[in-house]
């Protein structure tokens, strides 16, 4: 019998089956995540169902998308699921003021570890693959039955294997990666497939590989996987919640397809409108721009804050231009004020907000009028996504977003001249 | 299953959940409506177009992006008695058929006001005087189809 990859070894281990590529299985689950778009559908499904049962230690429930709320009907719904937490008395509920973008929290608060299988009623849920998690996004009816019975159902993936050779260039990280992956093998070129990543993974920081996870559902992927190593123990000690188990895969795992990545080669990327898989070199870009945002559960951690204040330290956000900086957690704000970011970006002429979704999924705070282009660290670019149908979004890392929030146009910082 | 007989609208590759229903529609107060929306950024008007039993038909990985389930539950609710698609987005997938909306992977050309037969038990779909067929669904899927969604099934007792 042939290994296993990361995927098939965690879901044999959470379904008691020996899991393989394209069976269907039957898995426990250790945590399931909500938000307040996607909770109120869960609960009234919850309720309806009239069960007795409810695994509430394994419940999340973040409301992040439209808080703080932005008009009654968001309000009433934020309350919609601070209500349900209430009544069954839930004790991973996360109000504002101690919260954040739900993707950020489940790592910040140790939900997402080694080794563990994981969903969230949030696509980007693909995220905790960073820390060797199986973690996915599913609907709001599947959350309900989660509720009530501690498992779920799971097509058992195929796996793209990503081997990385050499170590990024200055200002060049995880997003400029998974841009060129995306672009590479199309935005559904990993779909109903996990991607599992090898080779230098030791020159890959933690953060950098948060963003690859998170975006690999813009490919299609149900997961995109690493390996658990010294950076990744290190990273999640001090808030790691109970025991966890890395799982690797074995050698003669078998592969769909394999890609290989020499990361000193990987440029600063930019992906165009509609699609993530538009990118291209931000070099060859000529784009202007009315809006750079940097936040969101690809880049709003606190790794990508130090990026953007290093470049707009001593700068100025160019006239026409208006920079917006979201940082994903109440601790990323907290230590952004520590190490001195907030007065940076204040003094560059951003405007600085607490953790929201805010404007990456088109919510508010941020909202493009028709016609205007925006570069943001987000993750999509659809149609209309941060606001008017004919707006328009560009996807790139958090250097590139600080660097034209100063040009005034999409360049990289190297473009920009030295600062006086 | 009987055979499902319906009017067809015609849309292409990549439809992503943005374009299904877009995201400032997502709060509780719509969710006895969200019909209303569906399309409102791309086709205006479209929800209203919409008659009951009518079919879309789809190129590659229709219902890519976001997890809302606001988009199978639109399209529901607007009417369509399913989708078919030369391919679908995972989380779409999953959310279809959990919530009682059929899908069929297929690839099938059409026009827009074409009539389209679909035999789910004969794998079938026939459209613009072709037949197209569609393998057999997982035993899994197949049982969701049939009991209506995922918490039918647990209902009856058979996911636990």
């Amino acid at each position: 019998m042939a290994g296993k990859t990361i995927a098939e070894k965690i879901l044999s281990a959470h379904s008691g089956k020996d899991a393989r590529a394209g069976q269907i299985v039957v898995a426990d689950i250790d945590y399931v995540m909500v938000n307040d778009v996607t909770g109120p559908i869960a609960f009234r499904e919850y309720d309806k169902l009239g069960r007795d049962t409810m695994f509430k230690d394994r419940m999340v429930l973040i409301p992040d998308h439209y808080v703080p709320a932005k008009d009654v009907d968001s309000a009433a719904q934020a309350k919609e699921m601070r209500e349900f937490a209430q009544k069954h008395q839930l004790p991973n509920y996360f109000e504002i003021g101690k919260s954040g973008v739900c993707h950020q929290l489940m790592v910040e608060e140790g939900f997402a570890a080694p080794g563990r299988l994981i969903v969230g009623a949030d696509s980007h849920t693909c995220t905790y693959g960073a820390v060797n998690a199986l973690s996915t996004g599913i609907g709001s009816t599947e959350a309900a039955a989660a509720f009530a019975t501690g498992k779920l159902w799971f097509k058992v993936p195929e796996t793209i294997r990503v081997n990385l050779k050499g170590k990024f260039g200055k200002y060049v990280g995880g997003k400029d990666l998974i841009l060129r992956i995306i672009t590479d093998i199309g935005v559904d070129g990993a779909n109903y497939k996990a991607l599992e990543f090898h080779g230098d993974i030791q020159n890959v920081s933690v953060p950098d590989r948060l963003a690859v996870s998170n975006m690999a559902i813009e490919c299609g992927g149900k997961a995109g996987i690493w390996p658990c190593d010294d950076l990744t123990c290190e990273y999640i000690k001090d808030t790691v919640r109970g025991e966890y188990t890395p799982v690797d895969a074995d050698e003669d795992a078998v592969y769909c397809q394999t890609l290989e990545y020499d990361l000193s080669e990987i440029e600063p990327f930019v992906s165009y409108p509609h699609l993530p898989s538009n990118g291209r070199p931000v070099k060859d870009a000529d784009v202007t721009i009315e809006q750079a945002y940097l936040g969101s559960c690809t880049n709003g951690r606190i790794e990508d804050m130090r990026i953007g204040a290093e470049i707009l330290k001593g700068r100025h956000v160019a006239p026409g231009v208006r920079m917006i900086v979201v940082p994903a957690s109440q601790r990323v704000m907290r230590q952004m004020a520590d190490e001195g970011l907030i007065d940076i970006f204040l003094d560059a002429g951003a405007f600085v907000s607490g953790p929201t979704c805010g404007a990456c999924l088109g919510g508010y705070m941020g909202i493009l009028a028709p016609g205007e282009r925006a570069v943001a660290s987000t993750n999509r670019n659809f149609i209309g996504r941060m606001g008017a149908k004919d707006s328009y979004v560009y996807l790139a890392g958090p250097a590139v977003v600080a660097a034209s929030a100063v040009a005034g146009r999409i360049v990289t910082p190297d473009q920009l001249p030295e600062v006086q | 299953m009987e055979q499902i007989k319906g009017r067809v609208w015609v849309f292409g590759d990549n439809v992503d959940t943005d374009q299904i229903i877009p995201a400032e529609r997502l709060v509780a107060a719509n969710l006895d409506h969200l019909n209303d929306y569906i399309f409102e950024k791309v086709r205006p008007g479209f929800g209203q177009q919409v008659q009951k039993g009518d079919i879309l038909i789809a190129g590659r990985n229709f219902g890519c992006g976001s997890s809302r389930e606001h988009a199978p539950l639109s399209l529901r609710e607007a009417g369509f008695s399913c989708i078919i698609a030369e391919s679908f987005a995972r989380i779409f997938y999953r959310n279809s058929f959990n919530t009682g909306l059929l899908l069929v992977e297929c690839k099938v050309d059409a026009k827009e006001g074409d009539t389209a037969t679909v035999d789910v038990d004969k794998g079938t779909v026939e459209c613009g005087g072709r037949e197209y067929t569609f393998p057999e669904y997982p035993p899994f899927i197949t049982e969701l189809i049939r009991s209506g969604g995922l918490m039918n099934l647990i209902k009856e007792g058979k996911f636990r």
